[in-house]
């Protein structure tokens, strides 16, 4: 008998991160290395802690409240974004706090954070600072618009950087359908874009570092990934002399091409229509229930690509006065049957309930000390062999103290007692 | 057409040497336009030069026996296949997870596809549109009384296949480190990424939570952001429209100062930000769209840089090319295209500083590459 090969170890199970991050993009690079394995350290502290544990939260009883009671430790938006990470707490005012912080750089294979501009040096934490006592070490950071050039001090959350990059220029209703700009998305689109961006950065960097033996400097600009997936309108631009204007739901590629009006509140389904064959399969089920007339598919107007195009509203009107008595999910069982794109347009509720979605693992069950069994969303890119997961909950403010400091940094008892008195670990 | 090229052009950019394999009539994109004058012309097709930006180009035709042989011995000498082609597709030439698994062990497999390669919607035919209804993004964007709204230039697919390109680094470190350490891995992997799944999880961080412990499932707010504290919108000035979004209470007290401390700030309807966010944002907007209507664009980004006070102009894509910022980093890339001729690309995501990465060639003619890669 073979002997039994054992559970492959997590892909990034040999690297350890010194995660420095705060708000939503640092953390979120964070976990995302720490779902695929890597053991990340968040340092954090009493003194400055995280925003995103302050304030009142969402869920439980705040008999114990407040900033400074367990309102840190129930904060679900933070619980998502620092899952699967450790927590010690170093006072990074004290000068002791910053050499500790060092210590354990030097004994790690990433610094991540997402400080302003400048920050990094101040505590020591730089490449330059670093690569005394770690010369392989590979330093991340996420600055919104850069460490140069002249807005390099720019103030910004992720709505800003979307405006600087010019895609809220395109979030909108086409401009014969009269509305002003919407601009925003209701999500953080540019951190988890600069998120994906500096893991991206790490895991190359480290197989740099693997293969060559050489740390180096990842820089992660905000503004520089976001509008690194704005080619197409760039090019547009340079292509037609136009400034790209927002599209609405069109897309010159498909015809039709929108989301359409079903029965009920609010209820919609996207309907996309790329060949000729999607479209004769449209009119198909379309006329089948006698709603539509069948010489819809060789009607002047509609009979290719382009004639749809051109007269895309009057084909919207036809096609929202069929989905108007359905519902989405009718619409799409229909027309999916028939292999014509559609999809009802969910909202978080449906999602959650959604079986493809829950098959899929999108949103898990995590236990929290605290905050109890909760949904966090899961690992989005699934491996057949070497699989991420979401193992292990946020961690309680310091809750890993004695594991970093001890174990990784060979303190004793007495020592961490004295730090933890100093208000150094704290 | 979108997801895969771009995943697989990340890695170019980081230095891979990726072979853009199409069928003998060319990737769909090529006529996705946007097209030089607006004729369409298979060379010349923006989303195709931008997605396939430094990468070899050969044609195979996978509905034949030997196509498909052919690709299998390309995929000899791969590290990294990335594809997102339909279920369909892939079943009648068989390229399934099992065959790729068992013909070559070694090689990392990065499925992209709107869905999924699981689940009850595995073979449901699916564009960038079904991604953004299925994901959460349409439903709250837009205005409440309007349909919901796409992001526009597909960009769920761009975003999926950044994270593509981050599944297949990982992977490869995986393969590395597991033939060092246990020896007895191939290590290849295929990895399934949904397009829909990469949106519906880090896009949703604030979302679930609202819905599960305040029951809020959303709704489309237009210009400004749902939930916060105001000021946090899209408002027209006088030359365009301007970004605010200012939650620390310095923030806004630096934007008051700004506009000269007007009268109102007294009142005390105006002193809960989180009620003039949730409760009257028209009313509370019309308190500060005046003094955007005084500046253009440039004057209020100066003041607001010089200020520190997070609040930009929303530049058209125009202005974001001809940015001094990205200039003075030297970000963007300048290509020639043989066909369609020179422009300029935005530059790499991220910024490898110790290695970094660039675009050694544009997007390849269609089967450009035949003769040194296939023959070879």
């Amino acid at each position: 008998m073979a002997p039994e090969r054992s559970m492959p170890r997590p892909p990034l199970h040999n690297v350890r991160v010194v995660d420095l991050g705060s708000a939503w993009a640092g953390p979120m690079a964070g976990h995302l290395l720490a779902d695929m394995g890597a053991e990340v350290i968040k340092v954090e502290s009493r003194a400055r802690m995280d925003g995103m544990r302050l304030g009142r939260p969402m869920v439980g009883e705040d008999l114990a409240g407040g900033d400074r009671g367990l309102w840190p430790e129930l904060q679900p938006v933070f619980h998502g974004l620092n899952r699967n990470k450790l927590s010690v707490t170093l006072n990074l005012r004290t000068e002791a706090g910053r050499k500790i912080l060092q210590r354990l750089a030097s004994v790690s294979d990433v610094v991540l954070a997402n400080f302003s501009p400048g920050v990094l040096e101040r505590l020591g934490m730089d490449g330059a600072s670093l690569r005394t006592v770690k010369p392989d070490i590979i330093v991340a950071s996420m600055p919104a618009f850069g460490d140069t050039g002249p807005l390099r001090d720019m103030v910004a959350y992720a709505p800003i950087i979307q405006a600087m990059s010019g895609m809220m220029s395109l979030v909108g209703y086409a401009p014969d359908q009269g509305e002003p700009l919407v601009g925003e998305l209701q999500a953080a689109w540019s951190d988890t874009v600069a998120a994906l961006c500096a893991a991206l950065g790490v895991v190359a960097a480290l197989r740099h570092r693997n293969r060559t033996g050489q740390g180096q400097y990842v820089e992660a600009a905000h503004l520089e990934g976001t509008a690194a997936l704005l080619g197409v309108p760039m090019l547009e631009y340079q292509m037609t002399g136009a400034i790209p204007v927002p599209p609405g739901n069109d897309d010159p590629d498909f015809a039709p091409h929108n989301n359409y009006p079903c029965a009920g509140e609010d209820s919609w389904v996207a309907i996309a229509v790329h060949t000729e064959e999607e479209w004769k399969a449209l009119v198909g089920v379309m006329g089948g229930d006698g709603s539509v007339d069948l010489s819809l598919a060789t009607d002047a107007r509609f009979v290719d690509k382009s004639s749809r195009w051109t007269n895309r509203r009057e084909l919207d009107a036809l096609i929202a006065g069929w989905t108007r008595g359905l519902s989405p999910q009718e619409v799409t069982a229909r027309l999916q049957a028939a292999g014509v794109a559609a999809m009802p347009v969910m909202n978080i509720a449906d999602q959650f309930a959604d079986p493809h979605l829950n098959a899929r693992e999108t949103y898990v069950e995590i236990d929290h000390p605290h905050a109890g069994a909760e949904m966090v969303y899961g690992v989005p890119w699934r491996f057949s062999n070497t699989p991420g997961s979401v193992a292990a909950p946020a961690p309680l403010l310091g809750q890993h103290n004695d594991y970093v400091l001890r174990e990784l940094l060979g303190m004793d008892e007495t020592r961490v007692s004295a730090l933890v008195a100093e208000q150094v670990v704290y | 057409m979108v997801s895969a090229p771009f995943c697989a052009k990340v890695l170019a950019e980081l230095g891979a040497d990726v072979v853009k394999v199409e069928p003998p009539e060319g990737d769909s994109a090529r006529l996705a336009g946007p097209f030089p004058g607006g004729r369409p012309h298979p060379e010349r097709s923006g989303l195709f030069l931008f997605a396939n930006l430094g990468k070899r180009g050969v044609t195979l035709n996978t509905r034949a026996s030997d196509g498909v042989d052919r690709l299998h011995r390309l995929l000899e000498s791969a590290d990294i296949f990335v594809e997102n082609q339909a279920y369909s597709t892939l079943e009648a030439a068989g390229i399934t997870a099992a065959e790729l698994e068992l013909r070559h062990p070694r090689l990392i497999t990065v499925s992209l596809s709107p869905y999924g390669r699981t689940g009850d919607y595995r073979e449901y035919a699916g564009y960038d549109l079904q991604v953004n209804a299925l994901s959460g993004m349409s439903f709250g964007t837009g205005h409440p009384h309007r349909e919901p709204l796409t992001t526009p230039d597909r960009q769920a697919g761009f975003l999926a296949g950044l994270g593509g390109a981050y599944a297949a680094i990982v992977a490869l470190l995986a393969r590395e480190s597991n033939l060092a350490g246990d020896g007895d891995l191939a290590g290849g992997q295929y990895i399934d990424v949904a397009d829909s799944g990469v949106i519906s999880t880090l896009l949703t961080g604030y979302h679930l939570p609202t819905f599960i412990y305040r029951g809020i499932a959303g709704s489309r707010s237009g210009n400004r952001m749902r939930l916060g504290l105001f000021p946090n919108c899209v408002l027209p000035c006088r030359d365009g429209y301007v970004c605010i979004d200012a939650p620390q209470m310095e923030q806004y007290q630096r934007f008051l100062n700004l506009m000269g401390d007007p009268d109102w700030t007294e009142n005390p309807r105006y002193r809960d930000r989180r009620a003039m966010s949730d409760q009257y944002p028209e009313e509370a907007e019309d308190l500060i769209a005046p003094w955007f209507m005084e500046h253009d664009k440039a004057e209020i980004l100066q003041l607001c840089l010089e200020n520190r006070i997070p609040c930009a102009p929303v530049l058209t894509m125009a202005e974001a090319l001809e940015m001094s910022h990205l200039h003075q980093r030297q970000w963007f890339v300048e290509s020639e295209h043989p066909e369609a001729g020179g422009y300029r690309y935005p530059g790499a995501p991220v910024r490898l500083h110790g290695s970094p990465g660039r675009v050694v060639r544009p997007a390849p003619l269609l089967g450009q590459h035949n003769a040194d890669v296939l023959d070879g």
